[in-house]
C-alpha cells in the first residue's frame, strides 16, 4: 500500500501507483478524472450564470445603470493578463512534454504572476467599492453610492444591492480559484524544482493547466457580462 | 465455464490468505487506509448509525400523531424532529448508503480492479462526509432546524434556527458525493479487467455509473444553490428573498434542479442490487441486459428535465406545468422497462425463497406502488387535490425505503458472507424480512388513504376524523421498527457465531465470487480475465430460449 504514496528513486516511473497495470493507463485516468472535476466546476458557476440573467430579466435598468460603477480598465487590464497566463501555463505544460525542467519554472513563475496581478487588481477594485458604501446585500449603502454614481454622471435605479450581490458572488468565487490556482502551481513549482517531470510523467502541470484554462475562460464570460453590460 | 477461465490464477489454487481486514492491524490502518473496502466498510457502519438516529426521530413523529392533539411533543419540536428525519436520512442514509456502502466494496471486485482509480480521493470522500455530518450533528445540538429537509425560502431565510450550519453540512456533503461519483465514473472507464466489455458489466456496475453520472452533473447545482442561501442569510443579496426584490420560486428551481436528480441518485444504485438479487437467485440468465443497462442512463438523462412537478402550485407557468408533467409520465417508462425486465427474468426461473430474493420480491411490490403513484403525482389536475398532502409521504417513502432502503438491505444480505466472511442465520433473516414488509406496507399503505382523504403533510394534530387510520400508522411503524431490530441483531450476532462463508455461497457469475470471502487486500490472485457475461450461470436453465451473447 505505501507504494501509493509515490516515495522513491526520483526516476520517470517513480509515481506509478500500484493499483493500476500501465503508466497509460494511470494517466489516462487522471486526465478524465481532471476533465470530469471541471464539468463540475462549469455547472457550479452555472447555478450563479443562471441567477444573473434571472435577475438581468428581472431588473434589466438596474443592471445596466449599476455596471456603469465598475470600472471597466480594471476589468480589461485583467483579462489580458489572465489571456496571458493562460499562454504561460501552455508553455509550462509544453516544457513539462519535452522535460525541460528550467522552461517549467519560468513559465510556471510568470503565470503565478500574472494571478498575483490578477488578484491585486481586484484587491483594488473591491476596495475601490466599499469607500464608496457599495457592499452586498443588506451593507449597501444606497445614499453613498448614488452620490458616488452621480459624480461620475450615471444614476442608480431600482435595487442595486441586487447586481453588486450577483457581482461579488461571482467574482468572489471566481476569485477563491484563482487563489486556489496559485497554491497548486506553487505544489507544482516544488515538484519541479525536484525534477519529478519529463517526458514519462507530466500528468500533474497537464491537470493544473486545464484547471487553470477553465479559470480563465470563466473570466472570460464574467468580464462582458459584468462590465460591458449594454 | 464460468470461474475457472475468468483468472488464470482463481482464488482456490492459492493458500488462504489473510482477508483485508487482518492483513494491517491497528486503529491507524483504518483511519488511514485507502483500500475501497474499508472504506466500503466504513461507509457501511456510519450510514447504519444515522440510519438509527433517523429511525428514532421517525419513530417519536409516528408517537406524536397517536393522537389527534399535542402530547407528547410541543409543535416546534415536531417541526425540529420531521426536520432531523428528512435530512439525515436524504443527506447521511440513502445518498451515501448504496454508493458509498455497496459500491465502494463492490465495484473494484466486480470490475476486477485491485482498487478504485483515485484510492487517496476515496478516502478524502469520506472524511468529507464525515465533517459534513459532524456539521448535521451540530445543528442538531445547537438551536436544532425547522424548515424541512427542502430549506425553502423565504421561511428559510428568516427563521431563527440554524439553519446556516446545516446547509453549510449539506453543502460539505455534496463535495463528498461528487468526488465518489467522479472516482467511480473513472473507475468503469478505466479500470475493467482485461475482456469486461461494457456489455458483460454486471447491471450493479451500470447502476452505479449512471448514478456517478447525476452525481457529477446535479450536486454542484446543489452546492452553488446552497452557497447563494447561505449568502441570502448573511448578506441580504436579494436572490431568493422578496423582501429584498428576489425571487423564492426561483430557489425552487434551484433546489428540485438539483434534488429530483437526487432522488435518482437514491434510487438508480437500489435498482442495480435488484438486477443482481433476482437473477441469482432465481438461477437464469437476466432479462433485456442491455434494456435494463440503458434504461439506467436514460433515467439518468430524464431526471434532468422533471424538476418542476415539485412546482405545480408554487406559481409557475401553465405551460411549464405541461411540459414538465408530460417529462415526468416519460421518466415512467425507462423505470418500467426494468420492473417488466426483473418479472421476466423471474418467469421460469429456478426460484429460491432466501432472504435476499424475499427482499427483491418485497422491492418489486413496494416499489412498483411507489413509482405508479409518483405517476399519479404528476398527472397536474391530480396533483393540485394531492399536493403536500400524506399521499406524497406516503409516495416517497414508498420509493425511498420501500425501494432503495429495502433494496439495499437485501444487498447486504446477499454479499453479507462476502463482505464478512460469515453467513447469517437464513431463518431469522426470512422473519426480520417478513416483519418489515408488513411494518412498511401497514405504515405508509395507511398513508395514502389519510392523504387521499386530505391529511396535509408536516402537520403535528390534526381532526379527529383521521386518528382511526393514524393509529394503524403508528403500528405499522412499530412493526417496521421491530423488523428492522431484529434484523441489525441477528447479522450483528452472525459476526461471532455465523457459519463460514464460502467463496460463491449463491452461485454467482460475477467477478467478486472468484476471490476469497472476505477478499484478500489486493482483491484478485493476478489479473482477472473475463470472456463471458456476468449472467452466464453454471447449470443455467435454458428453456426460456434467451440469446444473451
Amino acid at each position: 500500500m505505501s507504494s501509493a504514496h509515490g516515495q522513491g528513486p526520483k526516476a520517470p516511473h517513480a509515481f506509478m501507483q500500484h493499483h493500476y497495470n500501465t503508466p497509460e493507463q494511470q494517466a489516462g485516468a487522471a486526465k478524465l478524472g481532471m476533465w470530469v472535476f471541471l464539468a463540475t466546476e462549469v455547472l457550479m458557476f452555472s447555478g450563479l450564470f443562471l441567477a444573473y440573467f434571472i435577475v438581468r430579466m428581472f431588473y434589466p435598468d438596474m443592471v445596466l445603470g449599476s455596471h456603469e460603477l465598475l470600472s471597466k480598465t480594471m476589468g480589461g487590464i485583467n483579462t489580458v493578463v489572465l489571456l496571458t497566463s493562460s499562454f504561460t501555463m501552455a508553455m509550462a505544460v509544453r516544457a513539462a512534454q519535452v522535460g525541460n525542467t528550467p522552461a517549467i519554472l519560468r513559465n510556471l513563475y510568470l503565470t503565478i504572476g500574472c494571478a498575483l496581478i490578477f488578484m491585486v487588481v481586484k484587491y483594488f477594485e473591491y476596495t475601490g467599492k466599499f469607500a464608496h458604501g457599495i457592499f452586498p446585500g443588506k451593507y449597501f449603502d444606497y445614499a453613498r453610492a448614488a452620490e458616488y454614481a452621480h459624480e461620475h454622471g450615471h444614476e442608480l435605479v431600482g435595487l442595486p444591492h441586487i447586481f453588486f450581490g450577483i457581482y461579488f458572488c461571482m467574482t468572489g468565487l471566481h476569485g477563491v480559484h484563482v487563489l486556489v490556482g496559485i497554491g497548486v502551481m506553487v505544489w507544482l513549482v516544488f515538484r519541479a524544482k525536484r525534477g519529478h517531470f519529463g517526458p514519462q510523467y507530466f500528468t500533474p502541470v497537464e491537470n493544473v493547466g486545464l484547471y487553470w484554462h477553465i479559470v480563465d475562460l470563466v473570466w472570460i464570460f464574467l468580464f462582458p457580462l459584468l462590465y460591458l453590460v449594454k | 465455464m464460468v470461474t475457472a477461465d475468468k483468472s488464470s490464477s482463481p482464488g482456490g489454487d492459492h493458500a488462504r490468505e489473510p482477508s483485508f481486514y487482518t492483513s494491517q492491524k491497528g486503529l491507524k490502518s483504518w483511519l488511514f487506509t485507502l483500500d475501497h473496502k474499508r472504506l466500503g466498510m466504513m461507509y457501511l457502519v456510519s450510514t447504519m448509525i444515522f440510519f438509527f438516529v433517523g429511525g428514532v426521530a421517525a419513530l417519536s413523529l409516528r408517537t406524536e400523531l397517536l393522537t389527534p392533539e399535542l402530547d407528547v411533543f410541543s409543535a416546534t419540536t415536531y417541526n425540529k424532529l420531521f426536520t432531523v428525519h428528512g435530512a439525515v436520512m436524504v443527506f447521511l442514509v440513502i445518498i451515501p448508503s448504496v454508493p458509498g456502502a455497496m459500491g465502494n466494496f463492490l465495484l473494484p471486485l466486480m470490475l476486477g480492479a485491485k482498487d478504485v482509480a483515485f484510492p487517496r480521493l476515496n478516502l478524502l470522500s469520506f472524511y468529507i462526509y464525515t465533517l459534513g455530518a459532524v456539521f448535521f450533528l451540530i445543528t442538531l445540538l445547537t438551536g436544532s432546524l425547522d424548515t424541512g429537509w427542502t430549506f425553502y425560502t423565504p421561511y428559510s431565510t428568516s427563521t431563527g434556527t440554524a439553519v446556516i450550519s446545516a446547509t453549510f453540512g449539506a453543502f460539505i456533503l455534496g463535495f463528498s458525493s461528487i468526488l465518489t461519483g467522479l472516482n467511480f465514473l473513472v473507475t468503469v472507464h478505466k479500470m475493467r479487467a482485461p475482456g469486461l466489455t461494457w456489455n458483460r458489466l454486471p447491471l450493479f456496475v451500470w447502476a452505479i455509473y449512471s448514478t456517478a453520472v447525476i452525481q457529477i452533473l446535479a450536486t454542484p447545482v446543489l452546492a452553488i444553490t446552497l452557497m447563494l442561501l447561505i449568502i441570502e442569510r448573511t448578506l441580504n443579496i436579494g436572490i431568493f428573498d422578496p423582501a429584498m426584490g428576489g425571487d423564492p420560486v426561483l430557489f425552487q428551481h434551484f433546489f428540485w434542479f438539483y434534488s429530483h436528480p437526487a432522488v435518482y441518485i437514491m434510487i438508480l444504485p437500489g435498482f442495480g442490487i435488484i438486477s443482481e438479487l433476482v437473477a441469482v437467485h432465481s438461477r437464469k440468465h437476466i432479462f433485456g441486459y442491455k434494456a435494463i443497462a440503458l434504461s439506467s442512463v436514460a433515467i439518468a438523462i430524464i431526471s434532468f428535465l422533471v424538476w418542476g412537478h415539485h412546482m405545480f402550485v408554487s406559481g409557475q407557468s401553465e405551460l411549464a406545468g405541461v411540459v414538465f408533467s408530460f417529462l415526468t409520465f416519460a421518466v415512467a417508462v425507462p423505470t418500467a422497462i426494468k420492473v417488466f425486465s426483473w418479472v421476466a427474468t423471474l418467469y421460469k426461473g429456478s426460484i429460491e425463497f432466501n432472504t435476499p430474493m424475499l427482499y427483491a420480491l418485497a422491492f418489486l411490490f413496494t416499489f412498483t406502488i411507489g413509482g405508479l403513484t409518483g405517476v399519479f403525482l404528476g398527472a397536474l389536475s391530480v396533483d393540485i387535490h394531492l399536493h403536500d398532502t400524506y399521499f406524497v409521504v406516503a409516495h416517497f417513502h414508498y420509493v425511498m425505503m420501500g425501494g432503495t432502503i429495502i433494496a439495499f438491505i437485501g444487498g447486504i444480505h446477499h454479499w453479507w458472507g462476502k463482505m464478512t466472511g460469515r453467513m447469517f442465520n437464513e431463518t431469522h433473516g426470512r422473519w426480520g424480512c417478513l416483519l418489515v414488509f408488513i411494518g412498511f406496507n401497514v405504515t405508509f399503505f395507511s398513508q395514502f388513504l389519510v392523504g387521499q382523504q386530505g391529511m396535509p403533510r408536516r402537520y403535528a394534530t390534526y381532526v379527529p376524523q383521521f386518528q382511526n387510520i393514524h393509529v394503524i400508522s403508528t403500528i405499522g411503524s412499530y412493526i417496521l421498527g421491530v423488523g428492522l431490530l431484529w434484523t441489525a441483531i441477528y447479522l450483528l450476532r452472525s459476526l461471532k457465531s455465523g457459519a463460514q462463508a464460502s467463496d460463491n455461497p449463491y452461485g454467482g457469475a460475477s467477478l467478486e465470487w472468484i476471490t476469497q470471502s472476505p477478499p484478500i487486500e489486493h482483491n484478485f490472485h493476478g489479473q482477472p480475465r473475463v470472456d463471458t457475461d456476468p449472467y452466464n450461470f453454471p447449470q443455467i436453465d435454458r428453456s426460456g430460449g434467451m440469446d444473451h451473447h
